[in-house]
């Protein structure tokens, strides 16, 4: 049997692999499969320790880090809606509490970065288990519509708790700590070299995405994740099989808001001001149009949908002068454009939310799978 | 009621005053939630582009009776026919494709929508108030030191006989039949002859005709049409959650409850719930909602779905 095998599977004679040959489970979680992948995470860290030098202008960092925070909340947002099937629009709520918790902890109380960031993690577990047992008496349209409610509710504190959050006109952060043992990330002394803040945030961001992305990638290869997926796929058939529906549930959430806040402290920190407006409808619908466009139910497409969603929306800041965009976008109240930026970042959510969801449910994920699928099953790529 | 008026701080007329104020707001929810009820009924989908026909609808009033002067209630109808094409058209080029896929690519899909539509709006509109104006301006009627506006008396009427009318649509017309129908059992309502297409385009076609209504309502008088008027319908989801997502009249009822909810909050919140912040009455609805499906996931007069494996 192991004969016959071989050869197709890793053997160094024989032909191409037809595909992936999985011999046992161990084979199948692995999270780096094979040498590619390996190739590959070196290639990033490569990336991870050039980009920042000089390479990259500040402006361009801010834009990478802000990418990287996203990756980090949509991470999370798929770890409940893409594994667990769970739909919530109430995303924004959570990095809105996380924000505030970085703003009151770290800037207000002075306290250590290293205590405030898990202590907004854990403000966003308990969350999580409060909000979570929604979830179990409703499903479908009535969860997304009481995490809509969610939202306004959340809105509704932010603009009253005026001793946290600055109450309508929200609050500075300013001299928050952000430092880890030696490391201060609010401007790196490494090996005798100075690195700006935007340099050192970058570090910092995509240092805790890489985490988060490893984290969830080994969450959802647990019992507790197949467990997640099994509630997506059937949630009453997973219960019969033995899944404990309210443990999973309220787990999903718990996780998702953890990881949320995580990323809510991040923003805050990298635009050192949190305000009650910014934790809106469309920040929540943000983050659902970057898993819907990445892939829902990866990892890989919470970044990849980032990367997209942030990067079209900082193409279109950026050449909002330009001859191609200027007829169509405004970029003051005197001027002549059809539409605002903010407005047509808004159409074009919307688009990209539709036209995904219509011709590539499964996102730019499946665009990178079918691909390496071509490649691998080559010649029989059909 | 005046026997109530020495224990809380307000008088008796103005709590009747402030009843009769919740009730034109309720009947304007209600009109929002008989948009959202009519297409969930048929289709089993929650359509956030509610919010835009109803956004569209008011606009497109305002084009008919301030742009082009024409007379208000024909202006009324003809925002009405457009708000019909309008789901006819969205149904047939983007919702026709969703049919059978989960709630949630469906719902995304509405959102996404929303967003398109609310900004091309903007775009075409403006983001400045504008005043829609009514014919009505000012007029009001008085009975025992109470005084009720025209315009809330309209918006009563409108949703009293958009109400009669689903309620004999769905009993006595054979389109009506043919929605309850496919709503029920689509495979076997195909088998009986009936075509799901033509259900589900007439459907969303009247989701955008009561939307077209519903948006001009909210919009009359001055300064009140404004681009956030789309997100405004969406405080009409409480009301629908509350009635039970498919049960018309339950619509009503539940538009009804929530605007006087909203209203008395409004009335007694700086008075009593000081602890509540700054006007609390925007947020109640949506705590309403959220006790009531707690107690009752259904809502008053929702259908309990059942799960099966």
């Amino acid at each position: 049997m192991r004969a016959v095998l071989a050869p197709f599977g890793r053997g160094p004679s024989g032909g191409r692999p037809s595909r992936n040959l999985v011999l046992d489970y161990r084979d199948d979680l692995r999270i780096f499969p094979d040498r590619w992948a390996r190739i590959g995470l070196v290639l990033l860290a490569f990336l991870y320790l050039w980009l920042p030098s000089q390479q990259v202008s500040d402006a361009g960092l801010r834009t990478l880090s802000t990418i990287g925070i996203f990756a980090i909340g949509a991470i999370g947002l798929n770890l409940l809606t893409g594994y667990t099937g769970q739909v919530s629009l109430g995303h924004a709520f959570f990095i809105g509490v996380g924000s505030y918790t970085a703003a009151y902890l770290g800037a207000e109380l002075g306290w250590p970065f290293l205590v405030y960031v898990p202590a907004a993690a854990l403000i966003g577990v308990g969350l999580g288990v409060v909000i979570g047992p929604f979830a179990l008496r409703l499903r479908g349209h009535y969860l997304v519509i009481v995490t809509l409610g969610l939202i306004f509710l959340g809105r509704h504190i932010f603009n009253n708790w005026t001793s946290v959050t600055g109450g309508n006109r929200g609050t500075q952060i300013r001299g928050a700590d952000m430092s880890i043992g030696p490391l201060d990330f609010s401007g790196l002394e490494l090996f005798g070299t100075t690195y700006s803040r935007e340099q050192s945030m970058f570090f910092l961001v995509w240092a805790l995405v890489a985490l988060t992305a490893l984290l969830a990638k080994n969450l959802v290869r647990s019992r507790m994740g197949r467990a997640m997926q099994a509630v997506r796929d059937r949630d009453l058939s997973a219960e019969i099989i033995g899944v404990d529906l309210a443990r999973t549930k309220v787990g999903a959430f718990a996780w998702s808001s953890a990881f949320a806040c995580v990323a809510g402290v991040l923003s805050a920190l990298q635009i050192r001001f949190a305000g009650a407006d910014d934790f809106g409808l469309f920040l929540s619908i943000t983050y659902v149009a970057i898993i819907i466009i990445g892939g829902v139910g990866t990892i890989f497409g919470a970044i990849v949908g980032s990367i997209f969603v942030v990067g079209s929306e900082e193409l279109i800041n950026q050449n909002s002068r330009s001859d191609w965009l200027g007829p169509l976008v405004s970029t003051g109240p005197t001027d002549a454009g059809w539409l605002s930026v903010g407005e047509l970042n808004a159409i074009l959510f919307g688009a990209f939310i539709v036209g995904f969801l219509l011709f590539e449910p499964r996102g730019l994920a499946a665009l990178w799978f079918r691909a390496k699928a071509w490649f691998l099953t080559w010649p029989f790529s059909y | 009621m005046s026997a109530l008026a020495p224990v809380l701080a307000v008088t008796g007329t103005d709590l009747v005053q402030n009843l009769i104020g919740g009730l034109a707001l309720g009947s304007k929810y209600a009109l929002i939630a008989l948009g959202f009820v009519v297409v969930f009924r048929a289709t089993g989908v929650i359509n956030f582009a509610n919010g835009a026909f109803v956004l569209v609808g008011a606009y497109m009033t305002y084009q008919f009776f301030q742009t082009w002067e024409l007379n208000f209630y024909l202006s009324i109808v003809l925002s009405m026919v457009f708000g019909f094409l309008l789901g006819i058209v969205l149904e047939a080029i983007v919702l026709r494709r969703l049919v059978g896929e989960a709630p949630f690519t469906v719902i995304m899909v509405t959102i996404g929508l929303l967003f398109i539509i609310d900004n091309l709006v903007t775009a075409v509109w403006g983001a400045a108030n504008l005043d829609l104006g009514d014919p009505w301006t000012g007029s009001v009627v008085e009975a025992g030191g109470i005084q009720i506006p025209h315009r809330d008396l309209w918006a009563m009427g409108f949703t009293g006989v958009v109400l009669c009318g689903f309620l004999l649509f769905f009993r006595y017309s054979s389109m009506g039949l043919a929605m309850r129908a496919t709503a029920m059992d689509p495979e076997a309502a195909l088998a009986q002859g009936i075509s799901a297409r033509t259900v589900y385009r007439v459907t969303w076609g009247i989701a955008g005709l009561v939307a077209a209504l519903a948006g001009t309502t909210f919009a009359t008088g001055t300064g009140s049409l404004q681009p956030g008027l789309g997100l405004l319908a969406l405080a009409a989801f409480p009301a629908m959650i509350l009635g039970g997502m498919d049960s018309p009249l339950g619509a009503v009822l539940g538009g009804i409850i929530i605007g006087l909810v909203q209203q008395l909050t409004q009335l007694l919140a700086p008075e009593y719930m000081e602890w509540a912040g700054r006007s609390p009455e925007i947020v109640v609805p949506y705590v309403v909602m959220i006790i009531i499906l707690m107690v009752r996931p259904y809502g008053l007069f929702g259908t309990p779905e059942v799960r099966r494996v």
